[in-house]
């Protein structure tokens, strides 16, 4: 069983599947958000598979394009695809290991989604129509806010690792030999809410609004339809999905198998969808719970999510003395 | 090595001169000039990539008892790659264009070229102040006379600021006379050694434009022509980066304290933060470069203090990798800026204007050269897979694995120096988005902009090529890594051996390794793959008016539509503004929105002032004033009394030379 080849084969055949978790479990545990949050405020609310009908519609519908849409318009969609896409195979689900493994660092997977922003900035401006540009002014106050929190948290997990290699971490996590710490405590909540100003979730914006002004990453996509839409959508999902899988590795990563023994995959996968499903929950619970903020009031929450994420490291260098 | 490097030193000189007396060989007289900066580039690459024996040469005349004394090693074969680079680029681009400076390029290459080679304190000056004096003259040659005479004003009182602070660096460092060698072999010490630190961050601070002398750079740098703005943000701070690791790293000795490198490093991140920050509110296209090269300087002279700092603490690997990033980004950006610079140049000539409220849409009208824009811009804001991100990986990297250098302070230190290097980061994002997006993107804002055109066939052949330096070189960075070899081993005493090769870059420290190549091709092949499908089942694409959640269509006699609705580059950093922007630049806003059938536009305006300029740089302009005005004195004296002064001059510098006789 120890043999490199069957080592790399397997790790193969993980990322294989892998690939197909994300495929499937991306558009459904967003439907599955979105049913639960219309339970929760009373109504019905569109079947968990909704998502895919709605994938499927945009790519059979027709394109409208505006009259002066350049090629930026056609291509940036698939950008952001494929950097939320190349993240996505970069951050573990059910199985350490994988084949992306050894390239799957944390700074990197961050340099993906900041692409993946970009991309999708240089769509909304394309057009020259107003919302597009909100939505970008916005997207820059909230990236300046986020983007220090994140990288302190890199830095913590760093200190506690001694990588930021996402399957080191994950392994050293998993085997426990860290112990509990209140560091990792104060960078979860630092994370989460990067997470939840990445993913656009309330109390920072609302992806469900219907209300343009409000709009923070939705106001970056009025402009498309069909195709491009699809193509935007689906990176939407891969991140909402991406951003989960990175607390559940990094944060819970119990249960998790390592990618060399397939006889421990079922074991992983059900873990990994029990943790998935449990942090959409909480998610939702959340959101119900909480009212969106003024954008302006937002530097104010990720200001405290920064201070956390300071202390966390402080808290490192003075319990144990880091040398 | 370094006779064909003197050939061209020589051959440049040459150039200009003949350029001076026969102005209609301008043109083949500067494809000439980029050819021998490409020859200098290969030559440089050559010494580089087979590890050449260094090599030194005393020339038998300038001053008496010295002499001119060049050498070439591994350190300043690497800075004569952004020089020669940003040179050929900048030339060839300004082949055809009319420039009345045009015979002080090569001079100010030249300059560049000789500042590199120097090996001893006096050539060093000589080539320094020839680049700065070019420089400032091609400042003054181009543009509206005012603004350029105020730019070259406020350059001139810099670089005599600097060209004083270099020479009492250099004095109270390693006193009169001697080369490097007779400079090396007594370093200084205790009260000296940290004057020449002050000084040196005075000197060549000033220039590269490091905090707190950093204010001029996006106001003299686009005064000039934009292959000359090109050189000086690609190739002349970086000169001045050079004179400080040789000073630093290099002549003080490899025994300095361990909080040698920390000014370094605490300026360093400000100037990552505060250029950013800066280049997020200019609204000329030169001034947001100019202002991120502020931020790359930063981020550099941040990643040298950091291998200054684990250099002293005996943690040779990871001085290596501090030193190999600051390279890496040196290198990097030179080549993305000098893109940008050269395209800013190409945008002007085609839409007469660098203003971006005047700009926007020339996608359409400049395809390649928006796409060489995006390349450029991506790798000056960090994103993979560009060169920026691979070295701004490595900076990361380093300093996330410092804390391990012991003292408590040094480690409190590191977190929050990456904290601002990361909002840097972010801030330079967003800068350079809000640079293409309003230049190239959405609607145009003027008539003028609609007119545009493409840029000519050689040039944009110019801008493919460094547009794909920069991203063959992201994927493989270890190809800078290798040439910048020579150099680690030679100042730290470590080199990079083995981190890394044509898959990725693995650090040593922590075991993180940044798989350029195969995330590249991973992220392609999902792209390629996304387009073939496309192809293969085409959607029905239709054109219509823009969505714009339904607002009316616009009149007829506004073709592109009311293009005040469209966001600028004002209104992009808005909120950026009112919550960075107020407590940094004073950034205000007023609107004034007239009442209902009152005849009037509506207006919308902000400023903003950086205070750096207002309560450091003013004060400089004053006393030059002040002296200025009190040096007009000498000009009235009678005969007599100008005779008495030289008289006077000439026994206090007699008593000079006696008395350093003396202490000798």
């Amino acid at each position: 069983m120890n043999s490199p080849i069957l080592i790399a084969l397997f790790g193969l055949i993980a990322l294989a599947l892998h690939v197909t978790v994300l495929a499937i479990g991306a558009p459904w545990l967003l439907g599955y958000s979105r049913c639960l949050q219309a339970r929760l405020q009373g109504r019905r609310g569109p079947p968990t598979l909704q998502v895919f009908r709605d994938l499927t519609r945009l790519w059979r519908k027709e394109s409208m394009l505006a009259e002066n849409a350049s090629s930026v318009s056609q291509i940036a969609p698939l950008v952001v695809f494929a950097a939320s896409a190349t993240a996505a195979l970069l951050v573990p689900s059910f199985a350490l290991g994988l084949s992306t493994g050894p390239a799957s660092d944390l700074i990197l997977i961050a340099g993906l989604f900041s692409l993946s922003r970009a991309a999708s900035a240089l769509a909304a401006m394309d057009v020259g129509n107003w919302f597009g540009g909100l939505g970008v002014s916005r997207e820059f106050l909230l990236a300046f806010f986020a983007e220090p929190v994140l990288l302190l948290v890199f830095f913590t997990l760093n200190l506690v690792a001694g990588s930021t290699n996402l399957d080191h971490i994950a392994e050293l996590l998993r085997t426990g030999v860290l112990g509990l710490r209140l560091s990792l405590g104060l960078a979860l909540a630092a994370m989460i809410t990067v997470a939840l100003t990445e993913m656009g979730r309330l109390p920072i914006g609302n992806p469900s609004t219907h209300l343009e002004v409000t709009m923070l990453h939705e106001a970056e996509t009025l402009e498309f339809s069909g195709r491009e839409l699809a193509f935007i959508e689906a990176a939407a999902m891969l991140r909402f999905f991406t951003w989960l899988a990175l607390l559940a590795a990094i944060f819970a990563p119990f249960g998790i198998a390592p990618a060399a023994s397939p006889f421990d995959w079922p074991l992983g996968l059900l873990s990994f969808g029990a943790k998935m499903l449990l942090l959409a929950t909480a998610l939702v619970f959340f959101e119900a719970g909480v009212a969106r903020m003024r954008i302006f009031r937002v530097p104010e929450l990720l200001g405290i999510a920064l201070m956390l994420s300071m202390l966390a490291v402080l808290f490192l260098f003075v319990s144990e003395g880091y040398t | 090595m370094i006779y064909p490097l003197l050939a061209i030193f020589a051959a440049l000189l040459g150039v200009g001169v003949t350029e001076s007396f026969i102005p209609s060989l301008a043109s083949l007289l500067r494809t000439m000039t980029a050819a021998l900066c490409a020859m200098g580039l290969a030559i440089a690459v050559i010494f580089l990539l087979f590890r050449l024996t260094a090599a030194g040469l005393h020339l038998p005349f300038g001053p008496p008892g010295l002499g001119i004394n060049l050498a070439l090693d591994g350190l300043s074969a690497f800075f004569l790659l952004p020089v020669f680079l940003s040179g050929a680029a900048g030339l060839w681009a300004a082949r055809t264009e009319h420039l009345s400076g045009g015979p002080l390029i090569p001079v100010f290459i030249a300059g560049m070229v000789l500042s590199v080679l120097a090996a001893d304190g006096f050539t060093l000056f000589v080539g320094f102040e020839t680049m700065s004096t070019a420089s400032w003259l091609l400042v003054l040659s181009y543009g509206e006379p005012t603004a350029a005479v105020k730019a070259g004003r406020l350059y001139m009182t810099m670089a005599v600021v600097g060209a004083m602070a270099l020479l009492g660096a250099m004095a109270v460092g390693f006193g009169v006379g001697g080369d490097f060698t007779a400079w090396r072999a007594h370093p200084p010490h205790g009260a000296a050694a940290a004057g020449l630190l002050a000084l040196l961050l005075i000197g060549a601070g000033s220039k590269a434009g490091l905090p707190p002398l950093h204010g001029w750079l996006p106001i003299a740098h686009p005064a000039a022509p934009a292959p000359v703005s090109a050189m000086m943000s690609g190739a002349m701070t970086k000169v001045a980066l050079y004179v400080l690791i040789r000073f630093l790293f290099d002549l003080a000795g490899h025994n300095p304290p361990l909080w040698w490198g920390v000014p370094l490093l605490v300026l360093g991140a400000m100037g990552a933060l505060l250029g950013a920050a800066r280049a997020n509110f200019e609204t000329d296209i030169k001034s947001v470069l100019a202002s991120s090269t502020i931020e790359n300087i930063g981020i550099i002279a941040a990643s040298l203090g950091l291998s200054l700092i684990a250099r002293a603490a005996h943690l040779p690997s990871l001085a290596a990798m501090a030193l190999g990033a600051a390279l890496l980004h040196v290198l990097g950006h030179s080549i993305a800026k000098t893109l940008m610079f050269l395209v800013t140049g190409a945008v002007d000539h085609a839409a007469g204007t660098r203003r971006m409220d005047r700009l926007g849409g020339l996608v359409h009208m400049m395809p390649i050269t928006t796409l060489c824009a995006f390349c450029g811009a991506a790798s000056l804001a960090a994103l993979p897979p560009m060169i920026g991100f691979a070295s701004v990986w490595m900076v990361f990297q380093s300093l996330i694995t410092a804390p391990r250098l012991g003292s408590f302070v040094l480690q409190m230190l590191m977190p929050v120096m990456a904290l601002l290097l990361a909002c840097g980061g972010a801030l330079a994002l967003s800068a350079m988005l809000r640079l293409v997006g309003a230049t190239f993107l959405g609607r145009p804002r003027a008539v003028r902009t609609a007119g545009a055109h493409e840029t000519d066939f050689a040039t944009s052949l110019l801008f493919m090529g460094l547009a794909v330096l920069c991203l063959l070189l992201g994927l493989v960075p270890g190809v800078v890594l290798r040439l910048a070899n020579p150099t680690l081993t030679q100042l730290v005493g470590a080199d990079l051996t083995g981190q890394f090769g044509l898959l990725a870059i693995t650090t040593t420290t922590s075991g993180a390794s940044y798989t350029a190549l195969p995330v590249a091709i991973l992220l392609g092949a999902i792209l390629l793959g996304a387009i073939l499908i496309l192809r293969r089942h085409p959607a029905v694409v239709r054109r219509g008016r823009a969505w714009d959640c339904g607002y009316a269509a616009p009149p007829m006699f506004m073709p592109f539509g009311d293009t005040s609705t469209q966001y600028g580059a004002t209104s992009l950093t808005e909120p950026l503004g009112r919550s960075l922007g107020v407590p940094l630049f004073d950034w205000q806003m007023s609107t004034t929105i007239p009442e209902p059938g009152e005849i009037g536009p509506a207006r919308f305006g902000v400023v903003w002032y950086d205070p750096v300029l207002r309560f450091l740089h003013a004060p400089v302009l004053r006393t030059r004033d002040w002296l200025a005005d009190r040096a007009e004195l000498i000009q009235r004296l009678t005969i007599r009394r100008t005779l008495g002064m030289m008289v006077l001059a000439l026994v206090v510098l007699l008593m000079i030379v006696a008395l350093l006789e003396q202490s000798q």
